[in-house]
């Protein structure tokens, strides 16, 4: 696969190399299946990155018959990509550590897997909704509060499940996926350029660094190069959009610990930034402008640099507030704590790992469109609890502001668009740091140069994993905090 | 310890007027919806169609009369690509995205706009709710754009209570049931529920192109196409997703206090 090492492995060897690679600082990414022969069982990929160097992909090609070992209890972050697989392709994992269904809910029946090559891509599931099975949890006044999917104010579906005691939550059991689409699914037979569109549309609030991922992948796959102004261009896409969605974090966070102003200037910087999207793109997500090789049209960005300049100062007045409000600050000081050693386990990523102490970005670790050429922060924090991860993004805040000024003092002229066309049966790895961590598109072309595999790691699919573990054992009146402290997604995660 | 009142105060209104007197909508240099312009339309070419994911334009069947292409913004995007793609100028980019309707047909871009849009829903709406409306949001498997939209509709600039329309958590006291997403199949049912538990007099919005056709997520193993099958809407707004400015004109023409401005495929005002 292009814009990743290859290794060939066979089932019996992927314990060992999982358990070498986490001997040696290394750690997984992501998992994945697919059908590369219609009828025949099918691959599974594995995304590793060692402690230095490039990703490297593990690919193992089932046969009949084969006994795969699950690699969760070595690698816990492996057992929701597969339980994934599971469901999707049909592959079991033996002794799985939790053997429960993730994806598809309890009473979805497929008579093939969803991703086998043989289903029809229009044929749905069927479905009888079928009671869910939860954690026995037993004892004097134990309560359970089933909350969702439908739930308060305007937010997306899900539901969760708290198992307490008065205010003390002992277990919490999030049930996600009910936005579940398949999308994956509907990248299959797109030409490049349509699957652009419908990456942009994979999470609203990360159109950017989903579409961005998914062009740098087929990029990769047709050993395409982007022309410098828009890979220029791309970066500063992409830093608009984490200001944005950081601003709303910010404006949410406050809606929790209700702190009204502190929420209004949140979200009136959030709405600020989004106007200035759309003069500059045409839509207040940035979409409609990134395609394989390069951009779709040229940007002005004539203007930005002094609104931007005016926003930073407004910024930075509403932060330093922020950190002097003691009732805000100390809503979020311990609450939620996130391990280092939890965050790498389960992994967690973006600013959620970066407020536990781990200290990655792709930005900076593995650099795509102009990073590697403009200077970037990168914060980190060691605390691990809610106003660690409330810092991290307010210094990413920062730092984007900087970065972009720097870019628009720099930015090169030229076209901004490639042609691009992948070779029949390319491959190719993408990536990008979205405003909430890694996300990856892997690529697999069929012989007439259209999509025939598309996989997405989302941060969101990660840092779900992550959070609950901070929630076991916490108090009921700090769980609303908690969770916007951690800045998920849904439709990212459920895809 | 910050004296928030005043950092508010000092900040001064960020509020718009709008849509009262020369208020600032919000939406400069946003684009929309892509304009048809049929008589630019030329034979033997379907670019259009293949650019479309969500299959928005169709080549009439042959024999039929009538533009060569029927267009459905009710699948619609707003992608743009079919703007790009047209080297004759019969599709070209527009900032229209004031699309809420009330009958799913004023979608269909048709030729001849004959009366003006049936300006009257349900005759009972405005004894019914006076200025206010409490409105159910029911997330159905969107992308989170329209939440994220929709969130945006109580930012400062926006301020929809001043409107007096609300979000509210019980569907027991809410007049209005608003639905983004396409609807996966686990949504189906606690929409369903949600509806059910709501008291009649009550309206359906459908809120993104998602919700009014299944938009690009349609279809597939896990998504129905929107409601269409499964509630009837009242109001659709497709877009991908509406902006604020349009979520505002569609709540405001469900209450009657807003015109509806698209028929026919086009605005007519
Ligand atoms: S703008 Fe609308 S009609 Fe044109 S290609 Fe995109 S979705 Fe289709």
């Amino acid at each position: 696969m292009n814009g990743a090492e290859q290794r060939i492995l066979s089932v019996r060897e992927l314990t060992a190399a999982c358990e070498d690679l986490l001997r040696h600082g290394g750690r997984m990414q992501m998992a994945y299946g697919w059908f590369p022969q219609e009828g025949a069982p099918p691959e599974l990929c594995y995304l590793a990155s060692p402690a230095q160097g490039r990703f490297v992909l593990w690919r193992c090609r089932l046969q009949a018959g084969d006994e795969v070992p699950s690699l969760a209890r070595i690698s816990p972050l492996l057992g929701w990509y597969e339980r994934e697989i599971h469901e999707l392709c049909g592959v079991s994992f033996a002794s799985h550590p939790e053997p429960h269904p993730l994806v598809l809910h309890e009473g979805a029946q497929a008579v093939l897997p969803p991703l086998d090559t043989r289903r029809a891509p229009q044929q749905a599931l069927q479905f009888q909704p079928e009671p869910w099975r939860l954690p026995e949890v037993a004892g004097k006044d134990v309560q359970l509060l089933p909350f969702g999917p439908v739930r308060a104010d305007v937010v997306e579906s899900a539901q969760f499940v708290f198992v307490y005691i008065g205010e003390a939550i002992l277990h919490f059991h999030p049930r996600l996926f009910f936005k579940h689409r398949g999308m994956e699914q509907r990248f299959r037979g797109l030409s490049p350029m349509l699957g652009t569109v419908l990456a942009e549309r994979v999470s609203g609030v990360g159109s950017v660094a989903h579409g961005l991922a998914f062009c740098q992948a087929l990029e990769a796959a047709a050993k395409c190069a982007v022309p410098p102004r828009a890979r220029w261009l791309r970066v500063l896409l992409a830093e608009m959009e984490r200001l944005y969605n950081h601003f709303h974090y910010l404006g949410h966070l406050c809606h929790t610990t209700t702190l009204k102003v502190g929420e209004a200037e949140g979200k009136w910087l959030e709405e600020r930034v989004k106007q200035l999207n759309a003069r500059l793109t045409g839509s207040r997500f940035l979409s409609g402008l990134l395609c394989p090789g390069g951009l779709r049209r040229d940007l002005d960005p004539a203007g930005l640099s002094d609104a931007l300049e005016a926003l930073r100062h407004e910024f930075a007045e509403y932060i330093e507030r922020l950190e002097r409000t003691n009732s805000h600050v100390d809503r979020l000081m311990t609450t939620g704590v996130l391990s280092r050693q939890a965050a790498f386990d389960q992994g967690a990523t973006g600013p959620v790992e970066r407020a536990s102490g781990l200290d990655r970005d792709l930005r900076r670790d593995h650099p795509y469109a102009a990073y590697a050429d403009l200077p970037l922060m990168v914060a980190v924090r060691d605390a691990g609890d809610a106003h660690a991860r409330m810092q991290v993004r307010a210094s990413e805040i920062d730092a984007s502001f900087a970065l972009i000024q720097r870019l628009l003092l720099l930015l090169p002229d030229g076209p901004v668009r490639a042609d691009c066309r992948p070779l029949a049966k390319s491959e190719g790895l993408g990536w990008s740091e979205s405003p909430r961590g890694s996300l990856y598109y892997a690529i697999h072309v069929d012989e007439h140069g259209r999509l025939e595999r598309v996989k997405i790691k989302s941060p969101s699919f990660s840092n779900w994993r992550a959070f609950p573990l901070t929630v076991h054992d916490s108090n009921m009146m700090d769980y609303a905090i908690n969770e916007a402290s951690f800045g998920l997604t849904i439709a990212g995660c459920d895809r | 310890m910050p004296l928030w009142t005043f950092f508010g105060l000092a900040r001064g209104k960020a509020t718009t007027n709008w849509p009262r007197g020369d208020g600032d909508n919000g939406q400069a240099g946003g684009l929309g919806m892509p304009r048809y312009h049929p008589e630019r339309c030329k034979a033997d070419c379907d670019d259009c169609v293949g650019a479309c994911l969500p299959g928005a334009i169709r080549l009439r069947p042959q024999g039929q009369g009538g533009p060569r292409l029927e267009l459905d913004y009710g699948r619609c995007v707003a992608c743009r690509l079919c703007t790009e793609v047209c080297a004759d100028g019969a599709l070209t980019p527009s900032a229209d995205w004031a699309f809420g309707v009330r009958s799913r047909e004023d979608l269909r871009w048709t030729e001849a706009v004959g009366s003006a849009p049936a300006q009257r829903l349900k005759g009972a709406i405005h004894a019914a709710f006076g200025r206010s409306l409490h409105v159910r949001h029911v997330d159905a498997g969107s992308c989170n754009g329209c939440e994220s939209e929709l969130q945006a509709l109580n930012n400062p600039f926006y301020n929809l209570h001043r409107l007096g329309v609300f979000f509210t958590p019980s569907p027991r006291f809410s007049d209005l049931l608003l639905v983004t997403g396409p609807v996966t199949y686990t949504m189906r049912e606690p929409l369903l529920e949600t509806y059910r538990a709501m008291p009649e007099p009550r309206w359906i919005m459908a809120v993104g192109t998602c919700a009014v056709s299944g938009g690009v997520a349609g279809g597939g193993y896990a998504c129905a196409h929107g409601l269409d099958g499964i509630l009837p809407a009242d109001v659709y707004l497709p877009g991908c997703p509406p902006n604020p400015a349009a979520l505002i004109e569609a709540l405001l023409m469900l209450l009657q206090r807003a015109p509806q401005r698209v028929k026919g495929g086009r605005l007519v005002d």
